[in-house]
């Protein structure tokens, strides 16, 4: 993977990481409680959500592996 | 009663109404604007059948729809912040209609303001650095597993003075010995690749207004060989980019065991919930 480097004003980044965007996503951002997701919006989220991509990309590599 | 629930990407400030048109959020749906107080919400209306408590509990742990969700989310968040200072919500912060987000943007005005002073005119930056696994074996095994070094590896033959009370002891105090020469010269080769990073971050804090770690990425999940000494994010001043990446150019080329990622510019998420700025200073506190 080769470095993501822009350095123009407007330009879209290449495709971002998946892994680079849910550090960014699941620990950042402004944490207000919402109506109807008060425990998944907070710290919720980032355990429930580690398990998915744990899961899912312990299946994938499995996958992978057998072709 | 209704179906539909508010979901919100964040807040900006000064906002053009324009610069929504035509954006797409989460499942597909058009992004707008609730105006309160001087602040623009980014919202879109969104079925509870996908957003509702039981079915967003479900949803994020089916990651397909999880990056489905966080590439929208951040698609809107990003196109906002190139228009306006933007303050990025928490994913999946979830409202009941547009008055219940105008009545946030009411009051928590002062607090999203706070956070808008900190961020107009700046932009995040990372930067992840990775040790080649040579760097790393100070014995030049080749063992590739550099992320998870495996401690029973590399066993050289090497002359052992007998140290035991006991002839019977002697060959099993030599295994035990090489097996802590082993761990040291790991140990070593690890402080080394640790003291690189902290002066690569100390480096790159000088330029930067603050910065956070993120924990270290699982390297199934980045698919990334070689250890990664460094997951960190910078905030600059817009007018700092260019002499940041310039250094990060130059760490590249004087350490050439060590392979340096940057991204950018991102939204300033990283930076939201520290009211203060977080200390540049910061110790490596990535490894739990």
């Amino acid at each position: 993977m080769t470095a993501v480097l822009d350095t123009g004003g407007d330009a879209p980044m290449e495709r971002i990481a998946l892994v680079d965007l849910l550090d960014r996503l699941l620990s950042g951002g402004v944490v207000i409680t919402g109506d109807l997701v008060i425990s998944v919006a907070d710290i919720d989220l980032v355990q429930v959500s580690l398990r998915a991509l744990i899961t899912s990309v312990r299946s994938e590599l499995l996958g992978e592996e057998e072709l | 009663m209704t179906d539909t629930a508010v979901y919100l990407y964040g807040v900006c400030r000064g906002l053009d109404p324009g610069a929504l048109d035509g954006t797409t959020g989460v499942a597909g749906t058009p992004v707008r604007g609730v105006v309160a107080g001087g602040l623009t919400a980014l919202v879109s209306t969104v079925r509870l059948d996908d957003y509702g408590e039981a079915a967003l509990r479900a949803n994020l742990e089916d990651l397909a729809w999880l990056e489905d969700t966080a590439r929208a989310h951040h698609d809107v968040v990003d196109r906002a912040a190139h228009a306006a200072p933007t303050a990025p919500v928490r994913i999946a912060t979830i409202y009941r209609d547009d008055a219940r987000v105008a009545e946030v943007l009411t009051t928590q005005g002062d607090r999203f303001t706070e956070v808008l002073d900190g961020i107009a005119g700046r932009s995040e930056w990372g930067v992840k650095a990775y040790a080649r696994p040579d760097a790393l074996q100070a014995g030049g095994t080749g063992d590739t597993e550099a992320a998870d070094p495996n401690p029973g590896g590399g066993l050289e033959p090497r002359a052992e003075p007998l140290t035991g009370s006991r002839p019977g002891a002697g060959a099993g105090t030599a295994y035990l010995r090489r097996r802590q020469d082993e761990r040291r010269r790991r140990a070593d080769a690890g402080r080394r690749v640790a003291e690189q990073a902290a002066g690569i971050h100390a480096e790159l804090a000088d330029h930067a207004v603050a910065t956070r770690h993120h924990p270290p990425q699982d390297p199934k999940l980045s698919g990334r060989s070689g250890l990664q000494i460094l997951n960190a994010a910078y905030l600059l001043d817009d007018d700092q980019a260019e002499g940041f990446l310039a250094v990060t150019r130059a760490i590249q080329e004087r350490l050439p065991g060590i392979d340096v990622e940057v991204t950018g510019p991102w939204p300033p998420y990283s930076f939201i919930d520290t009211g203060d700025g977080t200390p540049v200073t910061e110790p490596e506190d990535t490894a739990r």
